[in-house]
């Protein structure tokens, strides 16, 4: 390393004054286009939310009339929230240049509240332009979350092996396999812990091929993920097809997690039945979502994970095992994933279908990077996406003007926006995707 | 080290290392001589057993969920045998019906009936070949193309909406719709690339997502009169006149459309590109290595937006094909897994043209064959499904492969892997340095791009030849 200055092409690089040599004065970079997506947006909710809005108003209900708390109901006018919304959004973006301006970054919590109001923004204007202009504020909040549970339980297996430099694209099939065996195991024991434990095992067994073909023997990680998906599909469905429909009462017809209420507590407006009223499923992601959080960033377990995904070399050089991390977190990744896929049979459908996953395993997988490789991150990255698929079904039977393939195609068109770094900038670890070889 | 030399060593049978090319160095030449053991350790042979090691694990399959053989098995220790004659039959029944679904009927009575079969593959194969070839080229630019899904809707929605909207002359109409089916699935698939060049966005991720979105957006035209048929309720598009649909190839008793004549220009058409022509040159110097090809004063940017265009084209093409060949109209289906299935063609393919024709007739073969089996024998077609993936598992890891049959290693694997740590430790160097040998050159191994993961006969060396 001391040598670089004798050796004019040394491996080490430039000296070490040279960067603050060179430019002294640009110390800050300014990243305008957190900025310039707010205003577009904001322009965006002006032309919309404030012009085209129906002169009617929004209801949103709140309780029901047997709930123990009566909240009434909350009317909104459309043209007049249309207006407040877009000046607050307006003087969002117009604080988020000052603050390019000042510091180089928009900060945090400027994108969240200005998602926030946009989103209420558009809620109150789909609403409002509604034949039925009455929305029930708390179902379709609770429905969003069911939901986003299997994605969540699926982006928290990315977020797992992509930390530790390990690309997840088989998350699709590990809920799948997931999926199916609940369902078979669950229905042969009549027990819905066997079938959950079954799933954990199937989910862990997909990682283990994963696993072992990207670190051991280093095929592509992105290769294995998709052929593992093609292969779990056919196997789960051509298990289906000989096995289970023509069993389907001894094979096929699983007994389900119970919800469990939790007196008082669930009958919080809004935020009860969302956290208080829910499967041990529903708990537990709550749990590995926070387990996973500080797991991560506090722990010197994370700090070793998140070595080996950034930079395997050094990991290795300070004595982490780079090959034993990744395969654990892999293995962890499809055991959380599993379980992601035993809500589907145990929790929110009455029995195993073929490929009934339907691509959740990659709008996970967009969460996940839309959450920036953050637990924290993932979770409301695929609440948000659980919202916007509720609010297909929801904009359907209100019968709106924006056609409800727009609305699903949301969340895909917002990640290509954040993965291009048109909103925000989404980095993965930097070493995932290339296996690592000890020498 | 350890993670090299410890996948070969259980691999290796005791012996000398390194016949052929092994060892002699980064620009080794081509061996002296071209021993058994070369023909053992390479390419053909890993994806050769790799076929029938999947074929068998089918097989098991078949056996373990076939009803006959669950019944013998009942009284398995009394009468064994009846188990396993119940096995082979299922088995035996199952392999027939799919050759005779693929292949050759050899129980119809006229030699058009026994043929058919064939013409049916060839149908099949058709859009896989050509969607395909699109995949193995941005492969073999560095490129990981998942979104031939998307780029085919795309494809098929523009030669649908050309071909249902317009009036003209037979056979302009049928060019006019072939080249909008290559325009839309390019500026499908150039939207990736230019996204990549511009931010640096990773394709994999852009790809699937608008995947989602082509179908979400085709489901939407399908319900519009944009692409909805008059008067129907369904998402479906009209037919299209006579005038934009593909000929048949040999009459009426056959499914088989001028349409796998444009595969195999288009495949001639791939081989030219990669092979000869100076784009596709840059290209592949893209794909070897990025950074030396933008040092060599090629723009690497650019390179990615032509890819993914080209890319995109030909799987445009695969949906024109389905729309102007077989189906003649379109619906929200119309790309089924393609994508994916292309990807596995792809990579058995070993992305060369030649190579993705041959997995592309294959693959067909398989899925023609695969309905005849089910209709026969009752063995659903998703087995299609695991064979294709359990092959590409398998070549995909030719250590593995070798390891099951107990095969040479090429031995250039570990001498490579100690003389050159640097370059190594990835896919691409490890499957190139498998396949060295047997091709006769050493391709560079490339640390950086995900695309090379595919290329183990990557041809970078030729580039040094040129």
């Amino acid at each position: 390393m001391s040598t670089t200055a004798t050796v004019p092409h040394g491996p080490a690089g430039p000296a070490p004054a040279a960067p603050t040599t060179e430019r002294p004065t640009t110390d800050i970079v300014r990243h305008w286009t957190t900025p310039i997506a707010l205003a577009v947006l904001a322009a965006v909710s002006l032309a919309v939310f404030a012009l085209t809005a129906s002169g009617k108003s929004a209801t949103f209900r709140i309780s029901t009339d047997a709930d123990a708390i009566h909240i009434p109901d909350i009317v909104v006018p459309t043209i007049a929230a249309g207006w407040t919304i877009t000046l607050l959004l307006a003087a969002l973006a117009v604080w988020g240049f000052l603050q390019v301006r000042r510091s180089g970054t928009v900060s945090g919590w400027v994108s969240a509240v200005f998602a926030a109001l946009f989103v209420a923004g558009f809620l109150v204007w789909v609403v409002g332009a509604a034949n039925t202009t009455t929305v029930f504020l708390t179902g379709l909040i609770a429905g969003s979350v069911t939901l986003a549970i299997p994605l969540i339980f699926g982006s928290m297996a990315g977020v797992l092996s992509e930390r530790a430099g390990v690309v997840n694209i088989a998350i699709e099939g590990q809920l799948l396999a997931g999926a199916f065996t609940a369902a078979v195991t669950g229905s042969v024991t009549g027990s819905v812990w066997a079938g959950l434990v079954a799933a954990v095992v199937a989910g862990v067994l997909v990682s283990v091929l994963l696993a072992v073909f990207a670190i051991r023997y280093l095929v592509n990680q992105i290769i294995v993920g998709v052929v593992l998906n093609v292969l779990v599909a056919g196997l789960t469905s051509f298990l289906f097809s000989t096995v289970l429909s023509s069993n389907s009462s001894a094979l096929n017809s699983p007994p389900h997690f119970p919800s469990i209420r939790i007196p008082f507590l669930a009958d919080i407006p809004i935020i009860g039945p969302i956290l208080f009223d829910q499967t041990i499923l529903g708990y537990g992601m709550y749990l590995i979502v926070i387990a996973l959080y500080i797991g991560l960033f506090h722990t010197k377990w994370g700090l070793r994970v998140r070595a080996v995904g950034e930079h395997p070399k050094a990991a290795d050089t300070v004595g982490i095992n780079v090959i034993r991390t990744r395969y654990i977190n892999v293995l962890l990744g499809g055991a959380v994933a599993g379980m992601g896929g035993a809500f589907f049979t145990l929790v929110s459908s009455s029995s195993f279908s073929k490929e009934m996953t339907a691509g959740q395993g990659f709008i996970a997988l967009a969460a996940v990077i839309f959450g920036r490789w953050n637990p924290i991150g993932a979770f409301f990255a695929a609440l948000l996406f659980g919202f916007t698929t509720n609010m297909q079904y929801v904009l359907a039977i209100l019968g709106t003007p924006v056609p409800s393939q727009f609305m699903a195609m949301l969340p895909y068109l917002v990640t290509v926006l954040v993965v291009a770094g048109l909103v925000g900038r989404s980095r993965g670890p930097a070493a995932a995707g290339s296996p690592y070889v000890k020498e | 080290m350890s993670a090299v030399t410890s996948e070969s060593t259980p691999a290796s049978t005791p012996g000398p290392q390194g016949g052929g090319a092994g060892g002699s160095g980064r620009k080794g030449g081509a061996p002296n001589g071209f021993s058994f053991r070369d023909v053992l350790s390479g390419n053909g042979t890993v994806t050769v057993l790799a076929i029938l090691l999947s074929l068998v694990i089918s097989a098991v399959l078949i056996i373990l969920t076939d009803e006959d053989v669950l019944e013998a098995a009942g009284y398995f220790f009394s009468r064994p045998m009846d188990t396993l004659a119940a096995a082979w039959s299922a088995v035996a029944a199952a392999y027939a019906a799919l050759f005779r679904g693929a292949i050759f009927n050899y129980r119809g009575d006229t030699f058009s009936e026994g043929i058919y079969p064939l013409m049916e593959s060839l149908t099949v194969a058709t859009p896989l070949i050509i969607i395909s070839l699109g995949i193995a080229i941005s492969f073999r630019s560095g490129l990981f193309n998942i979104g031939g899904q998307g780029q085919m809707i795309f494809g098929a929605m523009f030669a649908t909406w050309f071909g249902v909207h317009l009036q003209l002359p037979a056979g302009l109409h049928l060019l006019l719709v072939l080249i909008m089916g290559i325009l839309g699935g390019a500026l499908w698939g150039a939207v990736v690339g230019f996204l990549k060049a511009l931010t640096g966005a990773h394709e994999v991720i852009l790809t699937i997502m608008l995947n989602y979105v082509a179908i979400h957006l085709v489901t939407y035209f399908l319900y519009t009169p944009v692409l909805q048929r008059e008067g129907s309720t369904n998402p479906v598009s009209d037919f299209l006149p006579s005038t934009a649909v593909f000929p048949l190839l040999f009459g009426d008793s056959f499914r088989l459309n001028w349409g796998f004549v444009v595969a195999l220009v288009a495949t001639v058409f791939a081989w030219w590109l990669m092979k000869r022509s100076s784009v596709g040159f840059q290209l592949r110097a893209v794909g070897a290595n990025p950074d030396a090809a933008r040092t060599a004063g090629v723009s690497v940017k650019r390179m990615y937006v032509v890819a993914m265009a080209i890319s995109g084209g030909l799987a445009g093409l695969a949906g024109m094909s389905q729309v102007s060949g077989t189906e003649k109209m379109l619906n929200t289906d119309v790309a089924g897994s393609f994508g994916f299935d292309a990807i596995t063609v792809a990579l058995l393919g070993r992305s060369s043209p030649w190579g993705v024709f041959a997995a592309g007739l294959l693959f067909g073969a398989l899925r023609a064959g695969g309905v005849t089996m089910q209709t026969e024998t009752g063995v659903p077609i998703d087995i299609v499904l695991i064979i294709q993936s359990l092959i590409v598992l398998f070549i995909a890891a030719p250590p593995l492969v070798r390891m099951i049959f107990r095969l040479p290693a090429p031995g250039s694997l570990q001498a490579r892997a100690t003389a050159d740590p640097v370059t190594q430790p990835t896919l691409a160097g490890a499957v190139a340095a498998t396949t060295a040998s047997a091709d006769g050159h050493v391709a560079p191994a490339d640390s950086a791009t995900i695309g090379d993961a595919d290329s183990s006969t990557t041809t970078p060396a030729e580039g040094d030849q040129r």
